[in-house]
């Protein structure tokens, strides 16, 4: 089994798309880490050598954030937007879409489901 | 698209000049300013900065983690009262 970068255990799969099991990292980085340690990415993940292994996750570590120190940065860039008060923080306080898409449709991976109305609800009648 | 680096960041020349002022003189005023898509700078932090939102002039306190953004972006220019159906009859 091969461990990189804390949790990652990728499976029988070639490195090339092991590699995207790590948060971070996607094809075309794990492409140029390949091409950077002199791997094949045909090579399946159960094949690399220790040493192999030991390489990627130098290469990793020297050039990649990655995991937790990723998510814990962007958590940061988007609590610091908040904090400042700025246009995008506060679309990200009321969990809009922030870069301005248009919200009287969709929006809905932002907005989350559909809050509907009761239905049959009648208005109160004006005395 | 965002700005060519080459050009270097945008202010208004007279918000600039007016916040070089202050600084060569070491007093803090409020200023008034509808020039919303000027960059803040370094220069500009630790004064307020009063910008319009197209009705009124709102009072931004610059600090340090504001520099690069633009002074639009905390004059908001919409205000969303809610809906009246989601508020609840009575």
């Amino acid at each position: 089994m091969a461990r990189i970068s804390g949790i990652n255990i990728p499976l029988n799969k070639r490195v090339e798309i092991g590699l995207t099991y790590i948060y971070g990292i996607g094809r075309s980085s794990a492409n140029g880490l390949l091409t950077q340690t002199g791997i094949s990415p045909d090579t399946y993940v159960r094949d690399l050598t220790e040493d192999e292994v030991s390489k990627l996750r130098e290469a990793i570590e020297r050039d990649l954030t990655v995991e937790g120190d990723l998510r814990r940065e962007r958590s940061q860039n988007i609590k610091r937007l908040m904090e400042i008060g700025c246009y995008r923080g506060l679309r990200h306080r009321r969990g809009m879409p922030v870069r301005g898409q248009r919200t009287k449709t969709n929006a809905r991976t932002r907005k989350g489901p559909r809050r509907m109305q009761v239905a049959g609800k009648k208005k109160a009648t004006k005395t | 698209m965002s700005r060519s680096s080459k050009k270097g960041p945008w202010v208004e020349d007279r918000l600039m000049s007016r916040i070089e002022a202050m600084n060569a003189a070491g007093t803090k005023q409020m200023i008034k300013t509808w020039s919303r898509a000027s960059t803040i700078f370094p220069d500009m932090v630790g004064h307020t900065i009063a910008v319009h939102d197209g009705q009124k002039h709102i009072p931004v306190f610059v600090n340090e983690s504001m520099v690069g953004h633009k002074l639009g972006e905390f004059a908001p220019t919409r205000r969303y009262r809610g809906h009246v159906s989601s508020g609840k009859m009575r």
